[in-house]
């Protein structure tokens, strides 16, 4: 186990060396590089990192350059997470042969997939790393929508979204179907420590990948990416919109300990009515509209049963 | 953890894949991620079974799929150590992706490929299909005629791919059923020679290597994607082949057994020749051995180095000969064959005035009997005989049904 890093204050936090350099090619306001960064700063560990095909990969290593300061691999979209578990596999058997170069350093596994390479193409992938038991971390970049390729829908785009493979129309209020829990599906695997986790709730995040890196085993962590382009907002407003998702209740922050011990980790002392979330994003523009504003009370009614679900499997403690 | 060594007999009964999985056992490999499928799974099992008595210090990763085995592969090998794999016909179809992404990325991995029609139909037997649809992967290719070769071909196979020079991927064929379940007498190689041999894993670029941190797997558009394949190819065609035939030298003065990137029987003063590949290449030996016995004066040419091609090699084999059968083992679908095709490129811009014929055989298992080989060899008898190709350049053998020939 790593020494789990002291962190006093947010200025402390954002200003500690990096190894996910600011030059990238990611869209201003993106919180891919938000996330990354608080992901990297929250330990001291030696990092060895893989991402899927998607946003972060395309903007942080394009030859001859790259804006990793920590070994990074990336193979193709579906198999992050296993390029990440092969290296952990080697790290395994080089330390078991006496064949490390640092065999004192405390060395962690960490692959980064957006929620496409990770819900959809990479679903199968990510399930056998979890299942075998490899001592890794997957975070998924969830930005609701195949981002890197133009704003098509994935299975974490949520009901009602337009996407440009579901778009709101004459006919359609966009997306027809609500995203996955995946949080749930990857607890199934019985692994040690899976959680929700925010941009903007750093503490929250910090905690829980410090956690996350000190376990022994496969953890899985879903963060959400507010997406300037495709979510459609103002690149300033990345931490507002993540505020109203994680205030209203779009985006509980959870997590659930070998695989069924749930707590939830941020109760917002004012909860913000769905509306106003939905309300600040061109995505959901349209359910607006008098033909699709039933939508909004659908969406409050389904927030309100997922927290009220989260409140009793917290409290029943299975 | 502490592993065993095996002491083998000087010589062995294994069938192919096992043979396989011994050397693999042999030369310690680091990581193995697999996942088994029809022939090629008693590699992988036999392998796990090492793993479970204490003979395999690496560790042993059993994957969902093939592609995963590949990727998890592709992860260890950057990662720095030695890796391989095995796999056969749709799980390797699976790879496909990965193992573009494995040569690209400049990885020594070995995969054991036990040779398989892909569906549909569904077809568990052996043909080159498999073999085939690898051959623009950017993968050095071995092939296997028996278990003895399967066995030798893998020391030499890590040897290769691991030197500095080449850091290339390898595979090692050999025929699904025909050699891989097929038991005979293996000549065997003591743990240590053999690990000696292949010597100590030199990484380079790894990722484990904490004060030199490297991104692998980068993006590369228009402006860089091309000097990199280019170089690829490069090292393929003027690294590689030199490693090859020092590696094939220091095999044969360590154990006798001599190899070259073209076999050649009975060519020294042929005027015919087959060219095949696999197992084939043991029977089309016996039947030209009685047309030898009978005054005919044909030989047999078999491919060991798939890629990269030994298109030199080829033309010194076959130039003066009068008539050249060329015969694959995979269904060109739409077009001449691929060795004829090869075969047909090498001999192109020579003086050569050998008549190339191909002959498709051996489908999804198909025998290819003796009594096939004696009717082709008097085709090739005619062509010779009349300086020209007397039939269709291509034809179908073995299959039902009037007799099927194009071109």
């Amino acid at each position: 186990m790593g020494e789990v890093k002291k962190i006093k204050n947010l200025k402390e936090f954002s200003t500690s060396a990096d190894r996910f350099e600011g030059a990238n090619l990611l869209c201003p306001g993106c919180a891919h590089s938000i996330i990354v960064r608080e992901v990297l700063n929250a330990t001291n560990d030696d990092l060895i990192l893989a991402s899927s095909t998607g946003c972060l990969e395309v903007c942080t290593a394009v030859y001859p350059y790259t804006s990793w300061d920590a070994s990074w691999i990336h193979i193709g979209f579906e198999n992050g997470s296993t390029a990440v578990a092969g290296a952990e596999a080697m790290y395994q058997a080089l330390k078991r042969k006496g064949r490390l170069k640092q065999p004192d350093r405390s060395t962690k596994f960490v692959a980064f997939g957006g929620d496409g390479a990770s819900y959809d193409i990479g679903f199968q992938w990510i399930s056998g790393c979890m299942e075998r038991g490899h001592d890794m971390m997957y975070i998924v970049l969830d930005n609701e929508v195949y981002a890197n390729t133009g704003g098509q829908r994935s299975s974490a785009t949520p009901i009602g979204a337009s996407a440009t493979t579901s778009p709101a129309g004459r006919k359609s209020y966009g997306e027809k179907k609500n995203k996955k829990d995946m949080v749930a599906i990857m607890a199934a695997h019985d692994i040690p420590y899976s959680a929700q986790v925010a941009p903007n709730k750093w503490k929250d995040m910090v905690k829980k990948i410090q956690h996350g890196l000190n376990v022994e085993g496969p953890v899985f962590i879903n963060a959400m990416s507010p997406c300037t382009t495709e979510w459609k907002f103002d690149p300033k407003d990345t931490m507002m919109i993540s505020d109203l998702a994680t205030d209203s209740l779009v985006f509980p922050l959870y997590e659930i300990i070998d695989g069924h011990e749930l707590n939830i980790t941020y109760r917002p002392k004012h909860k913000v009515p769905v509306e106003e979330y939905l309300a600040a994003q061109g995505r959901f523009k349209h359910l607006f509209k008098a033909e699709y504003k039933h939508m909004i009370k659908e969406w409050q009614d389904r927030v309100d049963a997922t927290w009220e679900y989260l409140q009793r499997r917290e409290e029943a403690r299975v | 953890m502490a592993f065993d060594k095996l002491e083998l007999r000087d010589i062995e009964v294994w069938d192919g894949n096992f043979a396989a999985a011994q050397a693999m056992r042999q030369v310690q490999i680091d990581v193995v991620a697999a996942y088994p499928i029809t022939p090629s799974t008693p590699i992988v099992e036999g392998y796990a079974k090492f793993l479970a008595d204490g003979y395999i210090e690496g560790e042993f990763v059993m994957v969902e799929s093939e592609h995963a085995a590949m990727s998890g592969c592709i992860g260890a090998s950057a990662a720095g150590g030695r890796v391989a794999t095995a796999t056969s016909s749709q799980g390797f179809a699976l790879m496909v992706e990965t193992l573009y992404q494995a040569s690209g990325m400049r990885l020594p991995i070995v995969l054991n490929v036990v040779n398989r029609a892909l569906a549909a139909p569904l077809n568990v037997n052996g043909d080159h299909s498999d073999m085939y649809l690898g051959r623009d992967s950017g993968w050095i290719q071995f092939d296997a005629y028996n278990a003895q070769e399967a066995y030798d071909l893998n020391f030499i196979a890590f040897k290769v791919a691991e030197d500095h020079s080449v850091r290339l991927p390898a595979m090692v064929h050999q025929d699904g059923f025909l050699t891989s379940h097929t038991a005979q007498g293996v000549k065997t190689i003591t743990d240590d020679a053999a690990y000696n041999f292949v010597g100590e894993f030199k990484p380079m670029n790894d990722m484990l290597d904490l004060d030199h941190p490297v991104t692998h797997g980068v993006q590369a558009e228009e402006d860089w994607h091309f000097e990199h394949k280019a170089r690829q190819h490069r090292d393929l065609m003027l690294n590689v082949v030199p490693r090859i035939h020092e590696a094939f030298d220091a095999f044969e003065k360590l154990t006798g057994r001599k190899y070259n990137m073209v076999e050649q029987y009975n060519m020294d003063d042929a005027e015919i020749a087959v060219v095949c590949m696999g197992s084939s290449v043991e029977t089309a030996c016996e039947v030209a051995q009685e047309l030898r016995d009978q005054g005919i004066k044909v030989g047999v040419v078999g491919i060991r180095v798939i890629r990269p091609f030994p298109f030199k090699e080829v033309i010194d084999a076959l130039k003066d000969l009068k008539a050249i059968g060329a015969l694959d083992r995979s269904s060109p679908n739409g077009a001449p064959g691929m060795l004829f095709n090869e075969i047909a490129g090498a001999l192109f811009n020579t003086d050569t005035k050998a008549a190339l014929s191909g002959y498709v055989y051996g489908l999804g298992g198909r025998d290819l009997t003796k009594e096939h080989l004696r009717d082709l060899f008097k085709e090739l008898k005619v062509n010779a005989d009349a300086g020209k190709v007397t039939t269709q350049l291509q034809q179908f053998i073995g299959v039902r049904g009037p007799k099927l020939a194009f071109l």
